[in-house]
């Protein structure tokens, strides 16, 4: 006759056996339900609608809670962050004192030049309150929205929402003018993305389609200097100086057409880059001439651009604290 | 307005000359961006569109103090300073550098027109102005403001200031005639100006301070309670503390009419705006005028309100807000609550304090003093220096100031302080009293038992019409 405590041991060593057989037993071991269908040869299963990229739906990230949270994040850590990497210099805000001072201040359009990753954080510190309490910022869709964790981040620390850089979607624009309209500002890169070697690319007319469309005046805006701090390509940021500086507010004028406005938007930009350079009367009376160096850098496309950018460099934000660092040699 | 426009005006190769007005406008100084920069930036894209090169921006300080670096970036915003001042292409009028002024000509009445050479031989000059009353603006702006002492002395002296009735009413002011006057040479002779005049409206005070531009018996219980609050945190902090609080301050002004064009036209229409604003009608002259003195007039900008200025601004700014007759009656009582402190900015108003010390002790009258005193402190080298290198009113600054009180000095059977330093305030020549009652009860000596009384509530600024 068995012992009866030598039986109960024995169940209890199986049960344990089996509990641990099944939790290191690969997911893929198991069949359905814990695994999806299989499905019938001959069906074909339609494709299902990505939530990603374009189609992302950033709703639920203007919501109070959510809101409230991106208040917390902007005022507190990415406000800090932008102010260590890139000690800016912000000039031009009272360009648009007369808007901001309205009763109801009307949502503008903000057009930065890009350069870096950091040129969101530091336009969100540097614009006037009035516009930062509600502003969109259109990121894109196939860098930002491409994955679900980077979604969530963007929506809910930037207010991001996915702009389609491959085609024109109408998705896309949709939503934009329906955030302007309900009174969101917007910040929108007009080059369409970072700067690839430095200088700068030429605008896309997103920004002046919108501010048709909505009748949100555009605030041209260079940024100098963060794309030597965290250009494209480079692994980690380097902090430095860098200056921002805001453009008179610009609206379309009678039966002016896209195009035309976008092309005056990229000239005021650079004439605001060469004012952010040298001084607003140098920059004004170059520009009246004719003569106002361009954003997009030279014509040449070999070692000489980037000879070139070097020397902008050294005229711009960044250089300054590069040379603040020389000091006399000590000759004893 | 009768002039080309603007645009039309410009030409490459010519030189063009922009002056402004001084930190003494607008009071309290305006929030960024100012009335000027908003000028003096839609001046320059033109002129850059038309290919100028040769520009300079010249502030038209008269002998008033140069201004700080931060007063210019104020008044004149980042943009421009940073644009031109590393040049040496924005800088502040010196009335004492003879090398650099130059004479216009001379009006019949033999007043010689002596301005900046610079702006003497610029083919333009564009002055941008800050009309806060109806004594700024017109050709007051140049033939003071970029004008050499020697010029300035021909209007500014007693005789002048005391038939000036009032300094708010042109028509009626033998100062605006003389300065009126050698506007005319300027025209005949001088250089092509192109004036802007702005009008502000009265929003004063920004807000938790807004409740001061209110009357009292439009105080709700908030404005009650910030008043408050207001005043007795005042009165428990340190004098230099309470004074850098109210300097402070930058005032929500906001434009009420631009005009631009030939001076003497935009002015008249510039006067229809400020007059617009500021004149209440009156019935009748009274015969005890009160009113409170303000911390801050247009001498003492970012400095201390000295016992000179008190006089100034309550015998000369605030006794002269009428049109037609005065506020008080002639022999009337004038009764001001200040508390005149014996206190001098050393940096602003050196010869203020010598004034005060050496001047007042010997004479009130400023005919005597304009005799006996004004030469020796206006050809003091070293009130010159102080003028031509720091921040200092010209010498002769604070005998313009009592002149400009002059013509109220004339006019009032008495003049009291309430809550001032006594031996300070019968030092100004005024009778000093410790409360509003003893003030009415002094002030039956002179109008008797049963006195219409006026108040002058300031802010806002108002001008009196009185019928």
């Amino acid at each position: 006759m068995a012992n009866p405590y030598m039986k109960r041991a024995q169940k209890l060593a199986g049960n344990a056996e089996s509990a641990v057989r099944q939790a290191t037993t690969p997911l893929r071991n198991f069949g359905f339900p814990f695994r999806a269908p299989t499905v019938p040869r001959g069906v074909e299963v339609p494709p299902e609608a990505s939530g990603l990229g374009a189609h992302y739906d950033t709703g639920w990230a203007r919501r109070p809670l959510a809101s409230s949270i991106r208040g917390v994040i902007t005022e507190g850590p990415m406000r800090l962050a932008a102010r260590i990497l890139t000690n800016p210099e912000v000039t031009g805000v009272d360009r648009l004192a007369s808007l901001q001072r309205l009763e109801t201040p009307p949502p503008v359009i903000f057009a930065p030049t890009h350069h870096s990753h950091l040129d969101t954080g530091l336009m969100i510190r540097s614009i006037p309150l009035v516009w930062r309490r509600d502003l969109v910022v259109a990121a894109a869709a196939d860098y930002f929205f491409n994955k679900k964790w980077k979604a969530v981040i963007s929506a809910l620390a930037l207010n991001a929402v996915p702009i389609d850089r491959e085609v024109t979607g109408r998705k896309s624009s949709d939503l934009l003018v329906g955030l302007v309209d309900k009174g969101s500002s917007l910040i929108i890169y007009p080059e369409g993305g970072r700067s690839p070697d430095g200088w700068g690319q030429e605008f896309k007319g997103g920004a002046a389609y919108l501010s048709s469309k909505t009748g949100a005046p555009v605030v041209p805006v260079f940024i100098d200097g963060t794309g030597s701090i965290f250009g494209k390509g480079m692994k980690r940021p380097k902090p430095g100086s860098t200056k921002v500086v805001f453009g008179a507010p610009m609206w379309a004028e009678d039966g002016e057409s896209t195009r035309r406005f976008n092309a005056r938007i990229e000239a005021e930009a650079t004439v605001l880059g060469d004012e952010a350079l040298t001084d607003y009367w140098s920059a004004r009376s170059r520009a009246a001439r004719g003569e106002s160096p361009s954003l997009t850098g030279p014509e040449h496309t070999s070692w000489r651009r980037d000879w070139d950018l070097a020397d902008r460099r050294k005229m711009g934000a960044a250089g300054k604290r590069r040379r603040a660092k020389r000091s006399w040699p000590d000759l004893g | 307005m009768d002039s080309d426009p603007l645009p039309t005006l410009l030409k490459p190769g010519m030189k063009l000359t922009i002056c402004f007005d001084d930190a003494s406008l607008s009071l309290p100084k305006m929030r960024r961006p100012d009335t000027r920069q908003r000028i003096i930036e839609a001046v320059l894209e033109l002129a850059a569109a038309a290919g100028v090169d040769d520009v300079h921006l010249i502030a038209a300080l008269g002998l008033h103090r140069r201004m700080h670096d931060y007063e210019l970036k104020h008044v004149l915003g980042d943009r421009i300073f940073d644009a031109f001042h590393p040049r040496g292409t924005l800088y502040q009028h010196d009335a004492e550098d003879y090398d650099n002024l130059t004479v216009i000509g001379e009006t019949e009445e033999g007043e010689v027109l002596e301005i900046n050479k610079r702006v003497a031989e610029s083919d333009l000059v564009v002055y941008a102005n800050v009309n806060q009353v109806a004594m700024d603006g017109g050709w007051k702006s140049i033939t003071t403001g970029v004008a050499s002492y020697r010029c300035l002395s021909f209007h500014h002296n007693p005789k002048t200031l005391q038939n000036t009735r009032s300094l708010m009413d042109r028509h009626h002011s033998a100062l605006h005639q003389s300065l009126w006057r050698m506007g005319e040479v300027l025209r005949e002779s001088g250089p092509q100006i192109f004036t802007v005049e702005t009008t502000l409206n009265t929003n004063t005070f920004p807000k938790p301070f807004d409740f001061l531009a209110k009357r009292e018996w439009e105080w709700n219980a908030k404005d009650r309670a910030t008043y408050l609050a207001t005043q007795k945190s005042l009165s428990a902090m340190p004098l230099k503390a309470r004074r850098k609080i109210m300097h402070s301050i930058e005032s929500p002004y906001e434009m009420t009419s631009v005009q631009a064009g030939f001076t003497p036209t935009v002015h008249e229409e510039t006067l229809k705006h400020v007059y617009a604003q500021h004149l209440v009608e009156v019935e009748g002259q009274t015969d005890i005028l009160t009113m409170g003195i303000p911390y801050i007039c247009p001498y003492n900008p970012e400095g201390v309100m000295n016992p000179i200025l008190v006089m100034c601004m309550g015998l000369g700014y605030l006794f002269n807000m009428y049109r037609g007759k005065p506020l008080v009656r002639e022999g009337g009582v004038i009764i001001m609550t200040h508390p005149t402190y014996r206190d001098f900015n050393p940096v602003h108003h050196p010869s203020y304090i010598d004034f005060f010390e050496e001047v007042l002790t010997d004479t009130t009258d400023p005919a005597v003093m304009s005799e006996k005193w004004e030469k020796k402190y206006a050809e003091d080298e070293w009130y010159r220096h102080l003028y031509r290198t720091g921040n200092a009113y010209h010498g002769v600054h604070p005998f313009y100031a009592w002149y400009w009180g002059a013509h109220g000095q004339q006019h009032a059977g008495k003049v009291i302080i309430v809550g001032g330093d006594a031996p300070t305030v019968r030092r100004l020549g005024f009778t000093p009293a410790s409360t509003m009652n003893d003030a009415f009860e002094i002030a039956s000596d002179v109008v008797g038992r049963a006195p219409t009384v006026t108040h002058l509530h300031v802010p806002s600024v108002l001008v009196a019409d009185v019928k």
